[in-house]
């Protein structure tokens, strides 16, 4: 019998392109400086200082953004406070209920402005603001509203009632949708809101501040705030704030974590992840590479629960890994607002040099790079789509988060020794799982130490379900019903 | 004419009349008329001088697959925006791509003329426009088929096997299907035992593509699945690989009289297997998805799911057909409309 040759790669280059097809911005209309949203009214700050906000596909300047002192800080709180003592807290839950479904409403009204906006301050393909970010952050307005006058049937016979201000400390990967996952069911729960978003991406915060100033929701319900990390500090460390709700980073979250300590201030913390992909033998594997893709890929593989370890059962690891190179080869990354770019811009030049830093460290340490052969653009920060090879649990790029579009794999031979990989972690915020086989799955659900397992999907994200972590991943939970016991107390 | 044709008929009758049903095997191919279950590798010759030789695969262990995996993956295709030079060039490659279809029992040759002629000049006005791939008719038309295109590279592609339930016995199958070869079709359209296929008769299924492809002799054959009788895409996806490995040089959704015919689901699954083959075998495969796919823009997205899945080496009509009747009047609708910036009306395009 006479050996066939190893067939050449498919061709993805050379034929058939796609022109471009650039999302218009004509549309969009922003100030040239932005102040703080205090009390229902756009105010100067105290210090009458501001930073500049970038393109991160371009690295041209969109505005100027007020940067909030401890002064203003204590200026929003005492907002909220008194909107929380005159109105919001007395609230009958069914208005409030309708002012909720009106920022849901006008947010689906203007969306499509939203998603522009998003993806020129943030630098994510226009694909996933305007058919992921934008939409769930309108849903989650929608859902939460529902809720707010039926808090006593949600907890039977535990009388809930509002903390009262809420500090809220929002990160740059989703700007929006962080935003949502925050104020709505503070408010559904009778809360007021100081929120505060990331500093490489506060422009939809700001645009979300005009919309509500147009909703007519009463002045100093939400108050959204601008600055970096001493702007946060001074949230946090606030006497009249009740509640603190932070999404970031797990080295500020145990700081906020210290710096509350022996006070009343409830605390929910959603931090780094570092999610295993498990890949079996009997799964759909032309399924899963699109898993693993939508897992490590989406939006840059900025996202906590980003799928980042990847672990394929031995006997499929060649096919597997063929399959995703080739997947791989398709990804067009470049101008985040042409509709068919895959793969936007890195969100920061900090962050772009952590990527870098990170896969300068994989390759020290040995492992097999493969990186995409894809066109990269000029300018503007960008990474290549990045796979490293024959990893172990003992590489520090399978250990540390990275946050960006770089996947590890390691091979697995047994369903014990998998598991065991998957929590051998300080994190424990999601995980995926690829079987057909619906025992596996559940005997895999019970035994991972996270928060979210996905089977046979990743990255799904859902107003009525659950999300949150478990070890450093942070504690709390945000979605559901279950999302609306960090605001109250029974 | 009719003489002639009675001729060939006769002499296929006489060729194949010693044979009883369950000789067919050992007539035509006695290397694999060895018991079903332990013949474990085939060989192909392509060419005298090219053989390939792979081991056939338990086709009861063909990946699954994920329908909701699937049908997202199929979204995102749809989410690509095909624009300007892109599109045009696009619109123009799938006019090449098209087998243009008349398949009724009221087709007389006179219908099938009028459709070569429009096979050849698609729309005379607009300059450097391709002809389609082929014209597919029933057997009978064949003839008048390739008379009609003579001096054109426009294919005659022609169902067989009794087209389109395929009820009937081997030996009839290949008659048919050495009939229309003999007429001088260059490609047959052969359907496959969806019951034989149903009842678990794998072997059965195998043996009868093989035997088709034999019949074929130069013609390229082309098997029809029939997934809209088929339901799950499981069984799309173990019965494109039985096909692959029994000697299909195409697989093709369906015969256009079942609904549902082609949808990008089960075309996506075929794809995956024909590259799932290609890295078993090196054996390229096309893929015609037929039935139902009557828009511009519907064909633009079934081209996106191609490049992405096979890559560039597929885009052309020697891997890549449409099967449709009235696909190529709405992509010269929008090739006007991209020179001209204005829809015209169906009037002004030849309804042949």
């Amino acid at each position: 019998m006479k050996k066939n040759k190893t067939p050449k790669p498919l061709n993805f280059s050379t034929g058939w392109d796609y022109a471009p097809a650039p999302e218009s911005t004509d549309h969009i209309k922003l100030e040239k400086q932005y102040d703080l949203f205090i009390g229902g009214k756009f105010v100067k700050p105290s210090g009458g200082k501001y930073f500049d906000t970038i393109n991160p596909a371009t690295e041209k300047k969109l505005a100027s953004i007020a940067i909030a002192e401890t002064k203003d800080v204590d200026k929003a709180v005492q907002a909220a406070r008194k909107a929380y003592d005159t109105v919001w807290g007395k609230m009958p839950g069914a208005e409030r209920s309708k002012y909720i479904f009106r920022i849901a409403r006008m947010i689906q009204e203007r969306a499509r402005e939203f998603s522009v906006i998003e993806s020129m301050d943030g630098g994510k393909p226009i694909r996933e603001s305007r058919d992921i970010d934008i939409p769930l952050a309108a849903n989650h307005f929608f859902y939460y509203a529902g809720w707010a006058d039926k808090l006593n049937y949600a907890f039977p016979n535990r009388k809930p009632s509002s903390l009262g201000v809420a500090a809220q400390i929002i990160p740059w990967n989703f700007p929006l949708l962080m935003a949502a996952w925050k104020i709505a069911p503070a408010l559904a729960t009778g809360n007021t809101v100081v929120l505060k978003p990331a500093e490489t991406t506060p422009l939809t915060a700001l645009k979300l501040a005009e919309l509500i100033r147009d909703s007519g929701l009463p002045d100093g319900v939400v108050n959204i705030i601008t600055g970096a990390g001493n702007t946060g500090a001074a949230m946090v460390g606030h006497t009249g704030v009740d509640k603190i709700a932070f999404t970031g980073s797990t080295d500020v979250g145990k700081l906020i974590q210290k710096s509350i300590a022996g006070t009343n201030k409830k605390l929910t913390l959603e931090l780094g992840g570092k999610a295993a992909n498990i890949i079996f033998e009997d799964a759909p594997l032309d399924q899963a590479v699109e898993g693993i893709i939508n897992g490590i890929f989406f939006n840059q593989g900025h996202v906590c629960c980003a799928g980042s370890r990847l672990f394929i059962q031995e006997n499929v690891a060649d096919i597997v890994i063929r399959k995703l190179k080739q997947r791989m080869e398709t990804l067009i990354i470049g101008d985040p607002l042409d509709k068919n770019t895959d793969i936007g811009a890195i969100n920061s030049k900090e962050q772009l040099q952590t990527i870098l830093k990170y896969i300068q460290i994989g390759k020290n340490e040995g492992a097999d790079i493969y990186q995409s052969s894809c066109s990269m653009p000029a300018k503007g920060f960008f990474c290549k789509p990045t796979l490293f090879l024959n990893t172990s649990q003992s590489h520090r790029i399978v250990q540390e988060e990275i946050f960006g579009p770089v996947l590890t794999i390691q091979t697995f031979r047994t369903i014990e020794e998998v598991i065991e990989k998957a929590n051998n972690i300080p994190y424990g915020l999601s995980a995926g799982v690829w079987t057909d086989k619906g025992s596996k799955i559940f005997n895999l659900t019970s035994r991972l130490r996270a928060g979210v397992v996905w089977a046979n999907t990743y990255n799904k994200f859902d107003p009525t379900s659950p999300f949150g972590g478990y070890k450093e991943s942070g504690f709390g939970r945000e979605g559901g019903l279950h999302g609306l016991m960090p605001y109250l107390k029974f | 004419m009719t003489q002639d044709r009675k001729k060939i008929v006769f002499h296929h009758y006489e060729s194949t009349s010693f044979s009883e049903p369950g000789n067919a095997n050992k007539l035509f191919f006695p290397f694999y008329c060895l018991n079903s279950l332990v013949r474990n590798s085939f060989t192909f010759a392509y060419s005298t001088n090219q053989m390939t030789t792979f081991k056939i695969p338990d086709f009861t262990k063909s990946p699954t697959i994920d329908q909701v995996g699937i049908e997202e993956r199929v979204a995102r295709f749809n989410t690509r925006s095909i624009k300007k030079e892109s599109k045009v060039k696009g619109l123009k490659l799938i006019l090449n791509m098209i087998d243009l279809t008349t398949l009724e029992g009221k087709d007389t040759e006179g219908k099938v003329k009028q459709m070569c002629y429009k096979a050849m000049h698609l729309h005379d006005i607009l300059p450097d426009l391709p002809t389609v791939a082929a014209v597919c008719v029933y057997p009978p038309m064949v003839r008048a088929a390739k008379q009609a295109l003579l001096n054109s590279k426009v294919k005659v592609a022609s169902v067989a096997t009794a087209f389109p339930s395929g009820q009937s016995t081997r030996q009839v199958k290949l008659l048919d299907t050495r009939y229309a070869v003999e007429e001088g079709a260059d490609e047959i359209d052969m359907v496959i035992s969806r019951g034989e296929y149903l009842k678990g008769n794998y072997n059965f299924v195998f043996d009868e593509i093989a035997a088709v492809k034999q019949a074929c002799g130069p013609a390229r054959l082309k098997v029809i699945f029939e997934t809209g009788e088929l339901s799950t895409l499981d069984n799309i996806r173990r019965i494109s690989d039985l096909a692959m490995y029994a000697g299909a040089d195409f697989i093709k959704t369906s015969t256009g009289k079942i609904s549902p015919a082609a949808t990008m689901p089960v075309t996506l699954v075929m794809l995956e297997a024909i590259r799932d083959f290609y890295f078993t075998t090196g054996k390229m495969i096309g893929m015609k998805p037929a039935g139902g796919i009557s828009t511009a823009k519907s064909g633009l997205q079934y081209l996106v799911m191609l490049r992405e899945t096979l890559g560039n080496d597929w885009l052309s009509n020697e891997w890549f057909r449409f099967g449709a009747s009235s696909l190529a009047n709405d992509v010269l609708m929008q090739l006007v409309k991209e020179k001209t910036g204005v829809y015209q009306s169906k009037d002004y395009f030849s309804a042949d």
